[in-house]
């Protein structure tokens, strides 16, 4: 950790470091209005995540200048919009993987991806599993879950997404974490 | 049924912007609506439920201090309060009624095993889900 890609944000510190920085000043939060506007954006996604998300268009939605849209977004909710975009498109297709018989093709396809390649190499590093054994295990293990509604269920499997899937890639390559434990470590 | 839970409260932005979006728009009652200097306490009834009430307080001093009510504030146009239900007869009705009285729906009915939902955020960025649960759904 520690790495540029991570700590450039000087207002955001991570797990304590900075803190330094930020003694004697006020915390500036984001006004309540804008963060609700770009809980728009975030809400836009959660609708339509098989779709294309452009930053423009994102900007639009939320009524926020494209230049101050993504760091404004991350600020919000911790992750830039398309880190977001691709946890919702991730969890989506866990549950068609799931739920349903689809060939994995089609769920590629319904999730927002062109290409199989890519999304089974999304797949395989943001859960740790192609979608293939994912599907098979979860069919072993049967449905237990029904009494929560399902729209909260599949937030609850939302993959928590801490890292850019690049930098765990790249931890992966480092042997320094292992499994899925460090979509937790950030 | 004498003992339950009888109020929930909701952090809300705007008590005036809440009370027309919850009367107005969802057709709930006003069932208090008491002020006292800037505090104004303030709860809805759902026509169908006369053993609860439901709050739209606001995070505000001298309840709370400046910087909580601030964060909370935050926390609330973020989305980040936890989930609301909302149950109906008809999805589908409720959605196209609450649509054209201008409700901010986040997700339009969706089927999921024989019931139906619906997600809408109130203006403060409250995320309720409107369930039509299965209609065997009784028995359990």
């Amino acid at each position: 950790m520690g790495d540029g890609a991570l700590t450039r944000t000087p207002d955001r510190p991570l797990t304590g470091m900075g803190r330094g920085n930020k003694r004697g000043r006020e915390r500036i939060g984001q006004p309540p209005e804008l963060l609700r506007r770009l809980l728009r954006a975030k809400d836009r996604m959660d609708a339509a995540s098989h779709e294309e998300w452009p930053v423009p268009r994102l900007a639009r939605v939320s009524g926020v200048s494209e230049a101050h849209f993504a760091r404004s977004f991350k600020e919000a909710f911790g992750v830039p919009p398309h880190r977001y975009l691709l946890t919702r498109r991730i969890e989506r297709a866990k549950a068609l993987l799931r739920d349903t018989d689809l060939p994995i093709t089609e769920i590629a396809f319904q999730t927002g991806w062109n290409s199989l390649g890519t999304f089974g190499r999304t797949f395989r590093d943001v859960t740790g599993e192609s979608p293939g054994e994912l599907r098979a295990r979860e069919k072993a293990a049967g449905h237990q879950l029904e009494p929560v509604p399902a729209c909260f269920l599949s937030a609850a499997h939302r993959p928590d997404l801490k890292t850019a899937v690049l930098e765990k890639r790249r931890q992966d390559a480092d042997g320094s974490m292992s499994g899925s434990q460090q979509m937790e470590v950030s | 049924m004498s003992q339950g839970v009888g109020v929930v409260g909701l952090y809300v932005r705007d008590q005036e912007e809440a009370l027309q979006f919850y009367v107005e728009k969802l057709g709930f009652h006003v069932h208090t609506d008491a002020r006292n200097g800037d505090y104004r306490w303030l709860t809805v009834q759902h026509p169908d439920q006369p053993s609860f009430q439901l709050g739209l307080f606001m995070p505000q001093p001298p309840v709370l201090d400046e910087a909580t009510a601030q964060a909370l504030r935050e926390i609330v146009a973020k989305g980040a309060m936890p989930p609301l239900v909302l149950v109906v007869d008809d999805c589908r009705a409720a959605y196209e009624r609450m649509r054209a009285r201008g409700v901010e729906f986040t997700q339009e009915p969706v089927d999921r095993y024989g019931s139906v939902d619906a997600g809408f955020r109130d203006p403060s960025g409250n995320g309720w889900k409107m369930i039509e649960a299965r209609r065997d759904a009784g028995r359990a």
